[in-house]
């Protein structure tokens, strides 16, 4: 069990102990924060509580069995993570997936993104007491797990991105759906926006609270909107796109206060921004085409093949018996998950288990900063420092 | 799939090169990602000179990654990932160390981000990191037997 030396010695202070068991912690995370009177002067972070040994897993199953395990790390942006680890299995393999399924899922991880930071959004507001934008946020959250439930069967494990590109076709008539949600999107951002960014409670909760550098975040290997509230605007999509994003027209908002408001302001402005890459999604997806790579031997082929051609039931059998062999080589893929920078590397012996798999989560990577947002601050800013940087416990532990 | 613009191992191999002759043991291609072997010894210092040179600029610690090749010695490599949010690049830079004393000097004094990273290794592989703050188990418990992610520590069944 971890235990805090304490920093000054002084019979002043008091070691608390926040958590696992604490709602606001978002999971499982332990605080030991030591306090003179209400002011932390020191903050050990304790993790683990959630460790289920996913990368060690993966190392006895096959590429496309691990696809389900990579779901559970980010439990709010599973697609993002089954983006990740698909595009690096891709990149091992030299394979090129078809654009219809490229677009596809770009559409589907914005949508993926927008519901993370309204899930976001929800507890972070009711961590600091305004109840109400919870119950919002999850009213229209609850519109896009639809969509995910209407083109893959399931609302939040989805494992819909396969090796070389989709799970199935959607379903007929799925982009009316999408069109109806991304209608009333913005309008309803305006709604939470009204709740909040005048409310002077609101403010007094997260203005100039949790500074930290652009210079120091960067030294901290923070990414995703906690960097870019700080005047960074590294965006994996611009930086180093994937997934046909350099085709989008999307704006990576910045700003230069990078303290909890900034980042609120940050993520209300991604949220638009998604909204913005969906619609074009939805103009780009081609009506027919292919959803999976011509790759025999590593996608399974169609069932109607199955039945007329010897080779299609040949490749059905090994594909799912022995699985397929990569060329011995690795691969580290970054993606921009709604936290920040998710990072999957895979590498490849030439079996058909990966050697190594390893996902650089960015839950885990942002957390070692929150010692230094909450250093100096009273205890009620913990609370608003934890939500601020959107940890998902389960992608800190994997 | 999109190739990583801009990447140029001339530049990056080059620059460690003029640096120090003996820095640069290997390079790699491998579908577009530059891989540079360093010597264990020259490591830290490698990461600091990519960080710090004008004409490399690698700010971000992306990752690192061990990788255990059991009972293939040297045993285990570990990889840093680098990127340069300026030039828009990415690199990364690999170590390799024998299974029997498996240290390598901590990159925390370059990026103080490589703090909990390290943690990680040590954690899951045990290799040990010379001159980090707080070489502690990060994930498991601190009474925890053993490395899970090491290839002798099985699946199931080991305790």
């Amino acid at each position: 069990m971890t235990t805090v030396e304490t920093a000054t010695g002084a019979a002043q202070t008091m070691v608390l102990n926040m958590g696992p068991q604490h709602p606001s912690t978002h999971g499982v995370l332990r605080i030991l924060l030591e306090l003179d009177g209400e002011i932390v002067v020191k903050a050990v972070p304790d993790l683990g509580y959630l460790h289920t040994g996913i990368e060690k897993s993966c190392e006895s199953k096959t590429y496309s069995q691990a696809i389900t395990l990579t779901d559970r790390m980010d439990y709010l942006a599973p697609l993002s993570n089954n983006l990740a680890y698909c595009l690096a299995v891709e990149k091992l393999l030299g394979l090129e997936v078809p654009k219809r399924a490229q677009y596809i899922r770009v559409l589907l991880t914005e949508l993926t993104r927008i519901g993370s930071h309204l899930v976001w959004l929800g507890t972070h507001a009711i961590d600091l007491g305004a109840m109400s934008v919870f119950l919002y946020c999850f009213r229209e959250r609850e519109e896009i797990l639809n969509i995910f439930e209407l083109v893959s069967g399931q609302r939040m494990m989805t494992s819909y991105f396969r090796i070389g590109g989709l799970a199935l076709d959607p379903p007929g008539g799925w982009l009316g759906h999408v069109e109806r949600v991304i209608k009333a999107l913005p309008g309803r951002i305006d709604e939470y926006e009204t709740l909040l960014t005048q409310n002077r409670i609101w403010i007094s909760r997260t203005k100039g609270i949790g500074y930290i550098s652009g210079e120091d975040a960067i030294a901290l290997s923070m990414t995703g909107p906690t960097l870019r509230a700080a005047g960074v605007g590294y965006d994996n999509r611009k930086h180093f796109p994937y997934s046909s994003y350099e085709e989008f027209e999307f704006e990576v908002p910045t700003r230069s206060d990078s303290d909890c408001y900034a980042r609120y302001l940050i993520r209300i402005a991604e949220m638009r921004e998604s909204v913005k890459i969906v619609r074009q999604a939805m103009g780009k997806i081609p009506a027919e085409g292919p959803i999976r790579a011509d790759a025999p031997g590593i996608i399974p082929p169609q069932r109607e093949k199955m039945k007329t051609e010897m080779e299609a039931l040949i490749y059905h059998f090994k594909i799912f018996t022995e699985g397929f062999s990569p060329p011995p080589g690795e691969a580290y893929v970054t993606i921009e998950s709604p936290r920040g920078e998710l990072g999957a590397f895979i590498a490849s012996d030439g079996s058909p288990k990966p050697l190594r798999a390893h996902f650089r989560s960015p839950s885990f990577v942002n957390l070692q900063a929150l010692p230094k947002l909450i250093m100096g601050r009273p205890i009620a800013d913990v609370i608003a420092c934890i939500g601020t940087i959107d940890i998902v416990l389960g992608e800190v532990d994997r | 799939m999109t190739e990583i613009a801009g990447q140029d191992t001339t530049l990056v191999t080059g620059r460690l090169r003029e640096w120090n002759a003996a820095a640069v043991e290997s390079v790699s291609e491998f579908r577009g990602e530059i891989t540079i072997v360093v010597p264990p010894s020259l490591l830290r210092a490698a990461l600091a000179f990519c960080r710090g040179d004008a004409a490399l600029q690698f700010n971000l610690l992306s990752d690192i990654v061990c990788v255990d090749h059991f009972p293939i010695e040297p045993r285990f490599e570990v990889n840093y990932h680098l990127t340069s949010i300026p030039r828009r690049d990415k690199l990364r830079i690999r170590a390799r160390i024998s299974g029997d004393d498996p240290v390598l000097d901590s990159a925390t004094s370059v990026w103080p981000g490589a703090n909990w990273m390290e943690r990680e290794v040590f954690d899951l592989f045990g290799v040990r990191f010379a001159g980090h703050p707080d070489l502690r188990r990060i994930l498991l418990p601190d009474d925890w037997q053993g490395h899970p992610l090491r290839k002798d520590y099985p699946v199931e069944g080991y305790r």
